[in-house]
C-alpha cells in the first residue's frame, strides 16, 4: 500500500544539495511542502513530468527545494506562467506555489482568470497572513487590528477570504486546510491534484518570527493550535453553528464543480477549426 | 484563411498583405506554436490572425487578462519548449518589461512584437511614432543583452518575424520585433513564396543531453549558449529569476554572479555574423548617409533619388537588426561621408546611438513626435542643405 506514512520518504522528492534550507524556525511552509510532497507521492506523479511553477516570497522559494522542474518566477505572475506552461505541455502536472501577497496582492488578478478559465493547474497557496521575506508587512488576508511593520497601530482593512473569492471568480476545486492536520493537508492536495480542471487549495501556516512575535502569538506550536481553534470542518458546516467562533473558517474541500477544463474544451475547438479549414481548402481546389 | 498554404505550399502569387498579417504569417511559418496576447491597437490584428492561424497548426492561441499575463504565459510556453510569440503596442511594451527582463536572465527563447504607436502614456494609438527605439533596449532593469529587429516593409516584416524566432531560439534569449504603426497597418503586394520557410523551420535551441548528474543547465562553450533542458527529459532543473550559477540555482557569490552574468552579458559578441543585418544604398560615394529605420527609411528613399536629381550624393544605411547595433558596419558606411543625417519619430534617439559610434562626424537629426510621418521632402531639404554647408 502507497498510502502509509512509513513508506513515504520526503528526501526523495528534495534537493539534498539545497539544505539546509532558508526558512525561519517554526515556519510552517516546510510542513506545507511536505504535505505535498506526499500527495504528489501517493498519485504516483513521475517527478520528471511535474512541473512546479513559483512566484516571490517565501512560499516562492521551495520549489528550489523539490527535485522537479522547477520554475521561480517574477512577483504575483506563476499563475500566468503556468498557464503559458500547461497550454503548451498538457502532458506535465503543472502545480503552482505561491503565498498570500503573491496570489492575492500583486497576482490578484491571474488568480480571478485562472478561476475562471479552469485549466488543469493546482494552485497551492500558503497564507501566513504576511509579507515575511520583506520584513513582514500587512497583506491582503492580514487579520483586523494585527500588528506588522506597515501597520503599526493595528490593521485597520479587511481581509480577503481567499477561498471565497477563488469559488466566486468560478474555480472548480475549492479547499482549505491547517498545518496542524498534516494527513488531512495532503488528502485535499490530493484531492486537489486530481481534480479536472483549476483547483485552489489554501494552507493557513504560521509566521513565527516575523508575524507571530510582533503580535504576541507564542511559539510556532501555539500559532497553529490558535489556527485549529478556528476552524470548522466542511462536514459540519451545515449541521454545527459555531456562535462562539467569529473567525471561524471552514476546512476541508469547499467547493467541487465539474466545469469543462479549458485546456481539453480548446483542443476540442481547434479540431472543428481544422476540418472546417481542410473543407474549404477541397472546395478551392475544386473550384480551380 | 491562408496561414497553412503559405507555411506548407508556397504559391508564385503576389498577394496583398499588411504589416501585421505578415507578421502572423511569419510566425507560423517559424515554427511559432504559442502564442498570448492581450488586445491592444495598433497590434491586435497579429492576435486577431493567430487565433485562427495556431489552431489550424496544432498551436495554441490564448488571450490572457493583461499584458504582464501574456509575455508570462509565452515565457512559460517556451520553458515547456515551444516557440512562442506575443506582440503589443507602447503601453503593454512598458507593462511586459519585467518579464522580459526574467526572459533575458534566465535565457528563455521568446518573440515580443511591439508596434510602435505615439507616447509617451496611452499617447495616439493610431499615429505612428518611433519612440521606443531606447526602450527596447534598456527597458527593464539591469544590465542585459537583447535583441531587437527593426523591419521597414510587409515582407520584411514576414522574414524578419522569422528571423526573430531563428535567433531567440539559436542564443536562447528573447528578441524585440519593432516597427511603426504605419508598416503594421500598410498594406502592400508581396511576394513571399521564394522565402525559406523550410530553413527556418529547421532551427531547434541547443536542448540538453547525456546523463543528468554532467548537465549544468547554465554551463556554456566557447559560443557561451548554454543548452536548455526540456521538462519532462529527465533533467529536473531550476529556473530563476535570481542571479544564479552554472547549476541554475540561486547565488550572491560575487566570482560566480560575475562570472555568469558576464557569460551573459558577452553572449552575442561571438555571433555577430549571424545577428548583425543592416542595408545600405549608395554610401560608397555619399556626401551624405541618412540612417533610420522603418517608414522613416521609405521616406529616405524616396529623398535620395530627389537628391539625386539636383546633384546632390545621399546615401541610407538601415539597421535591420537595430540592437545590438551594427556598429561597424555604419562606420564602414559613412567613412567617406562629411555628415549624417537621421530623421526618426521621437524626440531623438537614434540619433544618440549614432552620434555615440560616430563621435567625429557631424550627426543631425530630424525628430518628429506629432503622429505625423516625416516627408520625404523634408528629409531631402536637409540632406542637401548639410552637404552643401560641408563642400
Amino acid at each position: 500500500m502507497l498510502d502509509s506514512a512509513a513508506e513515504f520518504d520526503v528526501r526523495d522528492y528534495l534537493r539534498a544539495e539545497m539544505m539546509p534550507h532558508f526558512l525561519c524556525p517554526g515556519c510552517g511552509h516546510g510542513i506545507a511542502l511536505r504535505a505535498l510532497l506526499w500527495a504528489i507521492h501517493e498519485l504516483g506523479i513521475d517527478k520528471d513530468t511535474l512541473a512546479v511553477v513559483s512566484g516571490i516570497g517565501c512560499a516562492g522559494r521551495l520549489s528550489a527545494y523539490i527535485d522537479a522542474n522547477t520554475f521561480h518566477v517574477t512577483h504575483g505572475r506563476p499563475l500566468a506562467y503556468a498557464t503559458g506552461l500547461a497550454l503548451a505541455r498538457p502532458d506535465l502536472h503543472v502545480v503552482v506555489i505561491t503565498g498570500d501577497g503573491d496570489c492575492l496582492a500583486i497576482g490578484g488578478n491571474h488568480l480571478i482568470h485562472a478561476c475562471r478559465r479552469n485549466l488543469k493547474l493546482t494552485c497551492l497557496m500558503l497564507n501566513n497572513e504576511v509579507y515575511g521575506m520583506t520584513g513582514g508587512q500587512v497583506s491582503p488576508t492580514t487579520s483586523e487590528t494585527r500588528v506588522t511593520s506597515t501597520t503599526p497601530l493595528g490593521n485597520t482593512e479587511p481581509h480577503f477570504n481567499a477561498c471565497a473569492l477563488a469559488t466566486a471568480a468560478g474555480a472548480g476545486f475549492v479547499g482549505r486546510e491547517v498545518t496542524h492536520h498534516v494527513p488531512k493537508l495532503k488528502e485535499l492536495i490530493k484531492a486537489g491534484l486530481e481534480h479536472p480542471g483549476f483547483a485552489f487549495v489554501e494552507v493557513l501556516t504560521d509566521c513565527t518570527e516575523i508575524f507571530g512575535r510582533k503580535n504576541e502569538m507564542g511559539s510556532s506550536p501555539e500559532m497553529i493550535l490558535r489556527q485549529k481553534s478556528d476552524l470548522r470542518p466542511s462536514a459540519y458546516r451545515d449541521t454545527v453553528d459555531t456562535p462562539f467562533r467569529p473567525n471561524d473558517l471552514p476546512t476541508g474541500i469547499l467547493t467541487r464543480t465539474d466545469r469543462p477544463e479549458y485546456g481539453a474544451a480548446y483542443r476540442r475547438a481547434a479540431v472543428a477549426i481544422k476540418s472546417a479549414a481542410a473543407k474549404t481548402a477541397t472546395t478551392r481546389k475544386g473550384a480551380a | 484563411m491562408n496561414a497553412v498554404d503559405s507555411a506548407q505550399a508556397p504559391r508564385a502569387a503576389m498577394r496583398l498583405l499588411s504589416g501585421n498579417h505578415a507578421c502572423a504569417l511569419g510566425a507560423i511559418a517559424a515554427g511559432c506554436r504559442f502564442f498570448a496576447g492581450y488586445p491592444i491597437t495598433p497590434s491586435s490584428e497579429i492576435a486577431e490572425r493567430l487565433s485562427r492561424g495556431l489552431p489550424e497548426v496544432d498551436g495554441v492561441f490564448v488571450q490572457m487578462e493583461d499584458e504582464i499575463a501574456s509575455i508570462a504565459a509565452v515565457i512559460g510556453a517556451s520553458m515547456g519548449g515551444v516557440k512562442a510569440m506575443t506582440a503589443t503596442s507602447g503601453p503593454g511594451f512598458s507593462l511586459k518589461q519585467e518579464n522580459l527582463g526574467y526572459a533575458a536572465g534566465a535565457e528563455i527563447p521568446c518573440v515580443i512584437v511591439n508596434v510602435m504607436r505615439g507616447g509617451p502614456s496611452t499617447g495616439m494609438p493610431t499615429r505612428p511614432a518611433q519612440g521606443d527605439i531606447m526602450q527596447a533596449r534598456w527597458g527593464s532593469h539591469g544590465d542585459y543583452p537583447i535583441i531587437a529587429l527593426a523591419p521597414a516593409s510587409v515582407r520584411e516584416i514576414y522574414t524578419e518575424t522569422i528571423r526573430a524566432f531563428d535567433l531567440a531560439e539559436l542564443l536562447r534569449t528573447p528578441v524585440v520585433v519593432l516597427y511603426d504603426q504605419v508598416i503594421a497597418q500598410l498594406t502592400e503586394t508581396v511576394e513571399l513564396a521564394d522565402v525559406d520557410v523550410q530553413g527556418a523551420a529547421r532551427v531547434q535551441r541547443k536542448w540538453a543531453s547525456g546523463p543528468r548528474e554532467a548537465y549544468q543547465p547554465y554551463a556554456a562553450n566557447e559560443d557561451r549558449i548554454p543548452a536548455m533542458s526540456r521538462p519532462g527529459a529527465g533533467y529536473r532543473v531550476h529556473t530563476t529569476g535570481l542571479n544564479h550559477a552554472e547549476n541554475g540555482f540561486p547565488t550572491q557569490n560575487p566570482e560566480a554572479v560575475e562570472r555568469n552574468l558576464g557569460r551573459l552579458l558577452t553572449k552575442f559578441d561571438r555571433h555577430r555574423d549571424v545577428l548583425d543585418s543592416w542595408q545600405t544604398v549608395g554610401c560608397e560615394d555619399a556626401e551624405v548617409v541618412i540612417v533610420t529605420i522603418g517608414i522613416c527609411a521609405r521616406a529616405a528613399m524616396r529623398a535620395i533619388e530627389m537628391c539625386s536629381a539636383r546633384g546632390v550624393r545621399v546615401g541610407l544605411f538601415r539597421p535591420i537588426t537595430l540592437w545590438p547595433f551594427p556598429e561597424k558596419a555604419l562606420r564602414e558606411a559613412t567613412r567617406k561621408a562629411r555628415a549624417v543625417l537621421v530623421p526618426e519619430m521621437n524626440n531623438g534617439q537614434l540619433s544618440l546611438e549614432v552620434q555615440r559610434i560616430l563621435r567625429d562626424t557631424r550627426v543631425e537629426g530630424i525628430h518628429r513626435f506629432n503622429g505625423e510621418p516625416i516627408a520625404p521632402a523634408e528629409i531631402a531639404g536637409r540632406a542637401e542643405a548639410l552637404a552643401r554647408e560641408a563642400r
